[in-house]
């Protein structure tokens, strides 16, 4: 598997470190409650397509959104957090 | 022995002026540089190499390639010993000790032979009807005598201390396999300017070239093939690979290749193989087809081979065969029998089920089948049912041209299935089954030599045209273009026993027996028979036992389908695949500055993550680890000690947001520390648990100096730096590891102001204050904190000034009656405190319940704070730190033991917690307990009972605080 | 107190196996510069783009991460709080590696692909080198700086020659 890291190009996932689902980035606000925040810590989809998650790239330490494909293993879009959520 | 069954001036791999000298089960021969020891053996006239795997049946060498289901051998080096190499990929050197396997007793009186006597009881699914009962006997009886009886060959037992490697290698073009498709490609590939990789799994490249001799161009094939070679290898844009055998297609054109890259030679300096992982942006594969067999009865015999394993054992090696039968389905096998007659050697037989016109220069047997064989170590005579009825013909060899398979099995990595084609009776790959491999020539179904060359053209001209080159204009030579013409047969329908899958000894009845007991799915079959999932994976016999299959279930072929084909193609050894991560190379080792200086002391080191610590500095006289700790502690808490404490990790943190991100990641506040002080600081994972520990320091206004756990000093920069990216991009902080920047001393003792004057350092800084420090001539940092409740400083200095100042604080620490410490004393030390680590903070506890709760501003937001008020992290009940002390002051704790109420039973009900860390307190004059108590906080002053199941360790507690010495901490305080 | 003396972050180098030569190599001073988000520091220092290595005259700024470049050859400028700078000059374990076979070396701890057009001489990247997160910078087509973190000299030493042997073993078949 490679990820192409809008840094550094196309890398061997050797490189990278999984960090789970990219909804992790949608941080409720601290009074948004029980029920959005055990949705935010524990409830994940598991699709069988198209997917969005967190991976680390730990050579130039950029946070990553890497849209993939679960089924095909195809990477549709790489983005830094830092901009998918600015 | 001598080389009798050569045929001479044949044999293209082979150097007779170089004889090599080897062993096979203890008898020397002799053979050619340039052999295999399947064509070293077959060359001095020995046919038996082995014994099969279940019925003990006496084997040879079925194929000239990696296919080879029989032929499995131990080579024996040493420590290297390794089992089932294939006689016919192993090449001989000088001295090589080759032995057969599986046979109990000389490998021609082979006692489990008993086994082929009793087969008609071992049937497919012997073992689970058998040895179902007595339910006893299956563990002592049964399950020991079958370990001993089954499996191949044996290793040494002993560490393989040989060299191998792994290594990357990137391209614009792989092609694997070198046969006349994958040579026209890789050709034109290169000479389009493409970076091309050329991988195949022989010593020398040309493939069918080489065993079959077509004429190509008006050329030999073998010459045609030796000139694109030699334009190939003297192209700068061009690797290539021999004995290099592509094993598995992965996600985004990566491929796992294995080379035997000194397996030909006495083990040496050089590695003994390497595994590829190659990335190419395209691919093609090239790998041609297998020869696929046809079951006959007692079709497995010494000297029954395949037609294509005859021909390249004479081309390749000049192996002469002797008389041969050939019993073939197809054009290609008849063309193989007019290519032996050719090369001299005599045809005693054709068998051809098909109806075809009897114009040969040998006998011809059309509309025939072979039905048996005799010649129990070797093949001596073959039973040929024809129209006139049955016959007895005298042979040495019997080659079986069954048809081909198309070497498909990359295409179905990525978990594609291949698809039938009827019109060659073979599976063949589904276009686009991996992305970004094209195949070519055999490898789809395309099987003269004529349409392999043109294939291959076509293929690379079409992969170049994606990658954005253009193809030259490359004439396609002229080559035999002969007709397939196959009528399949499986199958001889004649009684007794067909075999399948020789390396598992599958014969045509098990399969038929596993349908009929319902094992009707081919993955169902496979299990139940055990088909194809021997060493060959069941290259050469996958097909034929589906469609005998099919035709028991008369589902039809497609129907039926494969089973799945995983990586790897070929066995690859766990050293190739793991090479370099043995030893020294399993994980990096990190050196404190002090480490020379610690071990020229004597102190044994210990591991801590990637980190090697001194554990104690001994003495002389001291009896064990115990006296050394207790000397130390009391050196510390009477006089000085220094220890290294660089491990900590250690985040630069600046900017004008830096106070504001702290605030975030920290449960407690860090914007109102004031410059030139330090904090102790918690962080929580986001789910409200902890996550790590430490100082913060503030350097300046906008400057921090963050501290970790040795233990997290990656996970929490990690984290910060999700913190960070994820939520806070736009904020004015960035953050800089600079754990290696510096060497850091804990200064610890009553005598640590004085151990500084040494130095020649002002101590005048208050209790949790920090100031930059000049020290012999060095600047650095002096932080006033202390993790062992003693008056404590922690001096910092640039990482390559840390060996000459721990020197420095040794003898200054010497000088004044104290020593240097290690991990057992700063342990003691901490527990006598009731200080954390990871020991307690291991993932699973709150702050509240290590007694931090009030850690957790409720002035501001931070990080995990929204989980951490979750009612069940907050509700009553939950298991709170506490301190254990012996009721009876001689008894030993330990960690990891369980807490119950003084009279319960020691169940999980009655579970009241656990010890997390324990330490002999010299201060105390007993042993000291850290642990999680359920409401352990209202629980002081109760004696419980400490349970350690494995050490069989029952001890009377009295639960108190955690803090054991000093409570009011006046003496850090100084 | 007597001044203090430093220590090398490696010992026993040079060392020539085969056609690779590997050197320990000394930086001088290394700050690493961190611009703060949008900062334009143009009027003080061209940043690296990623890969990029910028050389003025005995001064090299060096891309070495995600908005982070080492600044190497002369002394930090003053920036004027457009970016965090940090020390790393003692963070880090320098070395070279030269020769025919470099490339055969490396490929055999560094996923990287190493080829011209990839890696061009005179650009940096962060990759890992086996176990270990390097800092490559490729000074010519068979030859590079690679830095690693400073208590793991060891291990780097110890996988470069390791690789060095197997490298020159392989040649001499």
């Amino acid at each position: 598997m490679r990820i192409p890291c809008p840094c550094c190009g196309p890398r061997d996932r050797r490189e990278f470190t999984y960090y789970g689902a990219s909804v992790f980035l949608d941080r409720p606000a601290p009074d948004a409650g029980l029920e959005a925040w055990d949705a935010y810590l524990h409830l994940r989809e598991n699709p069988a397509g198209v997917t969005r998650d967190l991976w680390y790239h730990d050579p130039c330490q950029s946070w990553l959104e890497v849209e993939r494909n679960t089924v095909t293993h195809e990477i549709l879009s790489v983005c830094p957090v830092a901009e998918a959520r600015a | 022995m001598s080389q009798s069954h050569r045929i001479p001036g044949k044999g293209l791999l082979i150097d007779r002026a170089r004889p090599v000298r080897f062993s096979f089960d203890g008898r020397a021969y002799q053979g050619f540089s340039g052999d295999t020891l399947a064509s070293a053996l077959l060359a001095s006239g020995t046919r038996l190499m082995g014994r099969s795997f279940k019925y003990h049946r006496p084997r040879g060498a079925m194929t000239a390639g990696s296919e080879e289901p029989s032929a499995l051998v131990e080579i024996h080096e040493g420590a290297q010993q390794t089992p089932n190499v294939r006689a016919t990929v192993q090449e001989i050197y000088e001295g090589l000790e080759a032995r057969s396997q599986n046979h109990l007793g000389p490998l021609a009186f082979d006692l489990l032979a008993v086994n082929d006597w009793m087969a008609p009881f071992l049937s497919a699914g012997f073992y689970y009807k058998t040895f179902m009962w007595p339910r006893a006997f299956w563990e002592k009886l049964y399950e020991p005598a079958i370990r001993r009886a089954a499996g191949l060959g044996s290793l040494s037992g002993r560490h393989d201390e040989a060299v191998y490697e792994k290594a990357f290698a990137h391209c614009d073009l792989l092609v694997i396999g070198a046969g006349p498709a994958g040579l026209m490609a890789a050709l034109i590939a290169a000479r389009a300017g493409a970076d091309v990789i050329l991988a195949d799994e022989e010593v020398r490249m040309g493939g069918r070239l080489l065993a079959d001799q077509p004429e190509v161009g008006g050329q030999a094939g073998p010459d045609w093939a030796a000139g694109v070679v030699a334009e190939l290898a003297a192209l700068p844009n061009v690797r290539l690979m021999t004995r290099t055998t592509v094993t598995g297609a992965y996600d985004d054109g990566t491929f796992g290749a294995l080379e035997r890259v000194s397996l030909h030679r006495a083990p040496g300096e050089a590695p003994r193989e390497c595994f590829w992982r190659i990335v190419a942006q395209r691919a093609i594969l090239a790998a041609g087809a297998l020869e696929r067999p046809i079951a006959h009865p007692d079709n497995d015999r010494p000297g029954v081979m395949l037609a294509s394993g005859v021909a390249g054992h004479l081309a390749k090696w000049g192996v002469n065969p002797g008389r041969v039968v050939i019993f073939s389905n197809n054009d290609g096998g008849l063309a193989a029998a007019r290519s032996l007659t050719a090369q001299g050697v005599e045809i005693a037989a054709y068998v051809d089920p098909r109806p075809i016109p009897v114009t040969e220069d040998f006998p011809v047997y059309a509309g025939a089948e072979v039905v048996g064989t005799r010649g129990r170590m070797g093949l001596k005579e073959v039973a040929v049912r024809h129209k006139g009825g049955t016959s007895m013909i005298e042979a040495r060899t019997l080659a079986l041209a069954g048809g081909w398979n198309p070497t498909l099995h990359l295409t179905c990595h990525l978990n594609t299935r291949p698809q039938w084609d009827e019109k060659i009776a073979a599976f063949v790959p589904r276009p686009g089954a991996v992305p970004g491999l094209s195949v070519t020539g055999a490898a789809r179904g395309r099987f003269s030599t004529a349409a392999c060359l043109a294939d291959g053209a076509a293929v690379v001209t079409e992969v170049l045209a994606d990658l954005g080159l253009r193809a030259p204009d490359l004439p396609v030579p002229g080559a035999e273009d002969r007709p397939y013409g196959i009528a399949p047969l499986w199958a001889v329908d004649a009684g007794g026993r067909a075999w399948l899958d020789f390396a598992n000894d599958v014969t045509t009845k098990d399969v038929k027996l596993a349908a009929q007991e319902g094992f009707r799915s081919v993955e169902h079959m496979k299990r139940y028979t055990t088909q194809g999932m021997a060493p060959d994976q069941g290259k050469s016999s996958n097909v034929a036992a589906l469609a005998v299959l099919a035709e028991a279930t008369g589902q039809g072929i497609p129907a039926t389908g494969t089973t799945t084909y995983r990586p790897p193609f070929i066995p690859v050894s766990i050293a190739a695949m793991g090479a370099g991560g043995r030893a020294e190379g399993f994980a990096p080792r990190r050196l404190l500055t002090s480490d020379a200086r610690s071990r020229a002391m004597g102190a044994p080191m210990i591991e801590a993550g990637l980190w090697y610590r001194p554990s104690y500095f001994p003495r002389q006289g001291e009896a064990d680890w115990r006296a050394a700790c207790d000397r130390e502690v009391m050196q510390v808490r009477e006089h000085v000690g220094v220890a290294d404490v660089s491990t900590l990790g250690k985040i630069d943190v600046q900017g004008a947001d830096a106070a504001r991100f702290l605030d975030l990641v920290y449960t407690n506040t860090m914007s109102t520390l004031a410059p030139g002080k330090v904090r102790y600081g918690l962080m929580l994972r986001e789910d409200g648990f902890v996550l790590d520990d430490g100082t913060c320091a503030r350097l300046g206004p906008e400057h921090f100096l963050v501290t970790t756990t040795t233990a997290a000093a990656g996970l929490v920069m990690r984290h910060m730096d999700f913190v960070h990216q994820a939520f806070c991009g736009g904020w004015d902080v960035r953050m800089s590891s600079v754990t290696e920047s510096w060497a850091q001393f804990c200064i610890a003792g009553p005598k640590a102001p004085a151990l500084l004057a040494v130095l020649g350092i002002n101590a005048d800084l208050p209790f949790m204050g920090c100031a930059p420090v000049t020290v012999g001539g060095v600047r650095g940092r002096l932080f006033r904190i202390s993790f062992s409740g003693e008056q404590g400083y922690e001096i910092a200095v640039p990482t390559r000034y840390g060996a000459a100042l721990f020197d420095r604080l040794v003898e200054a620490a010497q000088g004044l009656e104290g020593c240097a410490y290690g991990m057992e004393a700063l342990n003691v030390l901490r527990v006598e405190k009731g200080f954390i680590t990871h020991a307690e903070i291991h993932g699973r506890v709150t702050a509240d319940d290590v007694g931090l709760g009030k850690m957790v501003s409720g002035k501001k937001d931070c990080i995990g704070k929204a989980a951490s008020l979750r009612p069940g992290l907050t509700e009553a009940g939950r298991e709170q730190l506490v301190g254990l002390m012996p009721v009876n002051q001689g008894e030993v704790l330990s960690a990891g033991a369980h807490l119950y109420n003084e009279r319960d039973p020691a169940t999980r009900e009655h579970n009241q917690g656990y010890v997390t860390s324990v330490a002999p307190s010299p201060t105390l004059g007993c042993w000291l307990g850290l642990g999680f108590l359920k409401d352990g906080r209202a629980r002081h002053g109760q004696v419980i009972r400490l349970d350690d199941g494995l050490r069989g360790r029952k001890v009377l507690v009295e639960v108190c605080d955690p803090v054991f010495f000093d409570p009011e901490g006046g003496r850090m305080r100084g | 107190m007597a001044e203090l003396i430093a220590t090398p972050a490696v010992t026993g180098l040079p060392l020539t196996i085969g056609s690779v030569r590997l050197a320990a190599f000394d930086p001088g001073p290394v700050t690493a510069i961190a611009p703060y988000p949008g900062r334009d520091l143009s009027p003080v220092l061209r940043f690296p783009a990623p890969g990029e290595v910028i050389e003025e005259g005995a001064r090299r700024l060096i891309w070495a991460g995600r908005g982070m470049a080492f600044l190497t050859g002369g002394p930090a400028p003053d920036l004027g709080g457009l970016a965090a700078v940090t020390d790393q000059s003692d963070g880090w374990v320098w070395v070279t590696l030269e020769g025919r076979d470099v490339p055969a070396v490396l490929a055999r701890l560094c996923p990287l692909d190493l080829r011209a057009a990839a890696f061009p001489v005179g650009t940096s990247a962060r990759s890992v080198l086996q176990h270990l997160s390097v800092l490559l910078i490729r000074t010519g087509p068979e030859a590079f700086q690679i830095a690693a973190y400073r208590s793991m000299a060891g291990t780097l030493l110890h996988d470069l020659s390791g690789a060095m042997k197997a490298v020159a073993a392989r040649a001499a078949l």
